[in-house]
């Protein structure tokens, strides 16, 4: 008998007057009772629309249905057939706009939660799973795989799992891409980057640090030198995106990658780091963007004991950042100022942000984006008190890879172009993720390196 | 982890050291730079590459214990592992076209300006070397210097070795003697490049600079390094160190920025080198 509750079981969460002080995950995940109960919720129905609305396919009623018969790990199992990194997702993925989106109970009353039934049968599985997978039997061909983020680690993961010989190759000094570097703690605990990482390695992934293709190594060189049959390009976008207005190079002022690179994958939030980042403490933090990023970036400098403002162009209805991201935001006790827009950024003598000229906005007619425009109030200037600014404004594509690859066509805006296939205008050179359409979500990454290690596969069983 | 092959000395505080790195090693230009992290926990630092031998798979830089990083870093010997090696980082510099060249160093810069000015010698461009030091006890590299130049000028701050003259003066003093420079390439604090512009633009010779910002992945990813350069309409073009350069026009560069940018950390990094300096003094009794 489904459980037939309009509501959705709770994520158990710090209290948010709590957590906006320390880097702990602050949803808790669900225990076995609410898994049970929110599992019993879903009524398998024959469509199962929701399977459609996840980019990977992950067969989500089947998953649910093995929680109900209280097959931990046959559900986690259900789920690492189609996706490599299911603790990932169960965090991170905008569930929202993709499974349960399409999910039947949310027509009258929430869809089940999904995503949460995922984060905890994949934790289940972490604390309890002994076995190492198993390595599977070499089929002899060697793959290279650029990038060691989500669309990297799941092509690298799903060739593997096929027998082949995979080498990823990481820029950083660690794995994982913007789930390391980008994604803080509190969301997406490292710990959790590291297993997934690790269980790549136990399918016999080598993973190579320190490595920056296009400087120390081209793809071609990969190819013709070191045997790789086929490439998949996981670079994803990581060059920042500036306003080019006054000021911006001012001491206090960071991209968002820069603020959050010294604070996740440099450690900066703790005591004794060895590397810098400039006192927040009391200080006056404001993160111009609405996106993932702006969000990530304001609960940040929240906890390292700012006053934090999010700025953005557009209205709290237009935020890019996912509904809850917003809500613990806020929460937390972030101050937003949508419609609002900097035009310059004032220093003191010694190079410091001393302040910030707004001007306010209103929207007016939709662009090319669907999105109503937004449009500079006249006279509306005002001066907003800031000692620290954090651009969260977008990311492009690193040109590097494309400019020591000869015949790698890219678009207008650096993205990798490619067939419906994932094949790039190079030979054997396939590529997806943001690399390909600049910076989207996790799972969509996750969707193209599968695609990529499809493909790939198609053409070297041909060999 | 990457072996420390050699190393060695060359004043108190200024440190050559050889590091097995065989790929980086086949790949290094002149002008580019490596990113090293001394353990596991340690901060991502650029250091310019001095020297590569490509056979022997090895790649020399040459560091100044000046913070925390570069205080463990010196702590390790031949034989030890550090952490991290990436590179190589930046485009390798480059004159097109000039046949007579004075390269400048100052202080650490040297150690960078070394390579360069070797590669343009083996080229068959003269080469006037031209370096500043602050006094005798920091004169290093001297045979190396003068086998990859042309002509060797030196001097010291102090006028304690060979005459007392700045870099800005020696330069000024060939450029008025006739030496009819294509270019200049200019390297060491940040300060000192700014005044070698300031001679270079008054005779109107090309000047490209080695510049050395914070930064923290070194390949486009943070924009920790921006400067701001001139524009060609005289507009503000904002450019990272680290996949634009590091070599700039120095005319262009807009230096009291990129001086109070590389301050940036200044206090918390003299606090955190003498923290480090005291645990290892206790470590030592």
């Amino acid at each position: 008998m489904p459980n037939m509750s309009l509501k959705k079981n709770e994520m158990p969460s710090q209290d948010p007057n709590v957590r906006n002080k320390n880097f702990l995950e602050v949803a808790l995940g669900y225990t076995e009772e609410q898994a049970l109960d929110e599992a019993a919720r879903c009524l398998n129905c024959k469509n199962h629309p929701c399977v459609g609305g996840c980019p990977v396919n992950v067969r989500i009623p089947e998953f649910i249905k093995k929680i109900t018969e209280r097959d931990y790990e046959g559900a986690y199992q259900v789920i690492h057939d189609t996706s490599s990194l299911p603790a990932v997702c169960g965090r991170v993925c905008p569930q929202e706009t993709q499974c349960e989106k399409y999910c039947v109970r949310g027509i009258k009353g929430e869809p089940v939660g999904i995503g949460r039934l995922e984060r905890f049968v994949a934790d289940w599985h972490n604390e309890h799973a002994k076995e190492a997978p198993a390595k599977p039997e070499s089929n002899g061909h060697k793959v290279a795989v650029i990038g060691s983020g989500p669309s990297g680690l799941t092509c690298a993961g799903d060739l593997a799992k096929k027998g082949y010989d995979v080498t990823v190759f990481e820029a950083l000094h660690l794995a994982g891409g913007v789930l390391v570097y980008g994604i803080p703690e509190f969301r997406l605990p490292k710990s959790i980057v590291r297993k997934e990482v690790d269980g790549l390695k136990a399918l016999g992934v080598k993973i190579e640090t320190n490595m920056v293709v296009g400087r120390v190594v081209s793809i071609d060189e990969l190819m013709e030198q070191y045997g790789f049959e086929a490439v998949f390009i996981g670079s994803g976008a990581g060059l920042p995106m500036f306003m080019h207005i006054p000021g911006e190079n001012l001491c206090g002022v960071y991209s968002a990658n820069e603020f959050l690179t010294r604070i996740n994958l440099m450690k900066a939030y703790q005591e004794g780091s060895d590397t810098p980042l400039m006192p927040l403490e009391g200080k006056k933090v404001t993160v111009v963007g609405g996106g993932n990023v702006a969000m990530d970036a304001a609960r940040c400098s929240k906890r390292l004991g700012a006053e934090v403002y999010v700025v953005y162009r557009r209205g709290m209805e237009e935020l890019p950042a996912r509904k809850e991201e917003v809500e613990h935001a806020i929460e937390e006790g972030i101050i937003f100022k949508t419609l609002h827009n900097p035009v310059e950024i004032h220093g003191a003598e010694n190079g410091y942000v001393s302040g910030m000229t707004c001007v306010e906005m209103e929207l007016g007619e939709p662009d090319a984006s669907g999105r109503r425009r937004p449009i500079e109030k006249q006279g509306s200037e005002f001066e907003l008190p800031v000692d620290c600014v954090i651009m969260a404004l977008g990311t492009s594509p690193n040109p590097l890879i494309k400019n020591t690859t000869p015949g790698l066509e890219v678009n207008r805006k650096g993205g990798i172009v490619v067939n419906e296939a994932g094949l790039t205008s190079h030979p054997s050179v396939y590529a997806g993720g943001d690399a390909v359409t600049g910076a989207a979500t996790v799972i969509l990454a996750m969707g193209a390196g599968k695609l990529g290690a499809k493909s790939i596969d198609e053409q070297l069983s041909k060999k | 982890m990457y072996r420390i092959v050699t190393k060695k000395a060359l004043t108190p505080t200024l440190v050559l050291i050889e590091i097995e790195a065989p790929m980086i090693a086949r790949k290094a230009e002149p002008g580019q730079f490596i990113i090293l992290r001394v353990d596991e926990d340690g901060e991502r630092i650029p250091i310019t590459i001095h020297d590569f031998d490509r056979e022997k798979g090895t790649v020399s830089i040459i560091y100044q214990i000046v913070g925390a990083t570069t205080e463990k870093l010196n702590r390790k010997q031949q034989g030890d592992y550090i952490q991290d090696f990436v590179g190589p980082l930046g485009n390798a510099t480059e004159l097109p076209g000039a046949k007579k060249v004075a390269v400048v160093g100052g202080g650490v810069g040297t150690a960078i300006a070394f390579p360069v000015a070797k590669k343009l010698h083996q080229q068959g461009v003269h080469v006037d070397l031209i370096v500043g030091f602050r006094n005798k006890d920091v004169v290093v590299l001297e045979d190396e210097f003068k086998k990859a130049s042309t002509n060797y000028f030196v001097g010291t701050d102090d006028g304690s070795y060979v005459r007392k003259a700045l870099v800005t003066e020696l330069l000024e003093e060939q450029i008025q003697a006739g030496a009819n420079y294509d270019a200049v390439f200019c390297v060491g604090p940040m300060m000192m490049m700014k005044f070698v512009c300031k001679v270079t633009e008054k005779y109107g010779i090309p000047t490209i600079v080695s510049m050395s910002p914070i930064m923290v992945d070194g390949t486009g990813m943070c924009g920790g390094c921006r400067l701001t350069l001139k524009g060609d309409n005289g507009e503000s073009v904002t450019k990272f160190a680290c996949v634009d350069g590091p070599d700039f026009d120095g005319f262009k560069v807009d230096w009291d920025e990129a001086v109070k940018r590389s301050r940036m950390y200044g206090e918390w990094e003299r606090r955190k080198h003498e923290e480090t300096c005291n645990l290892f003094k206790k470590e030592a009794k």
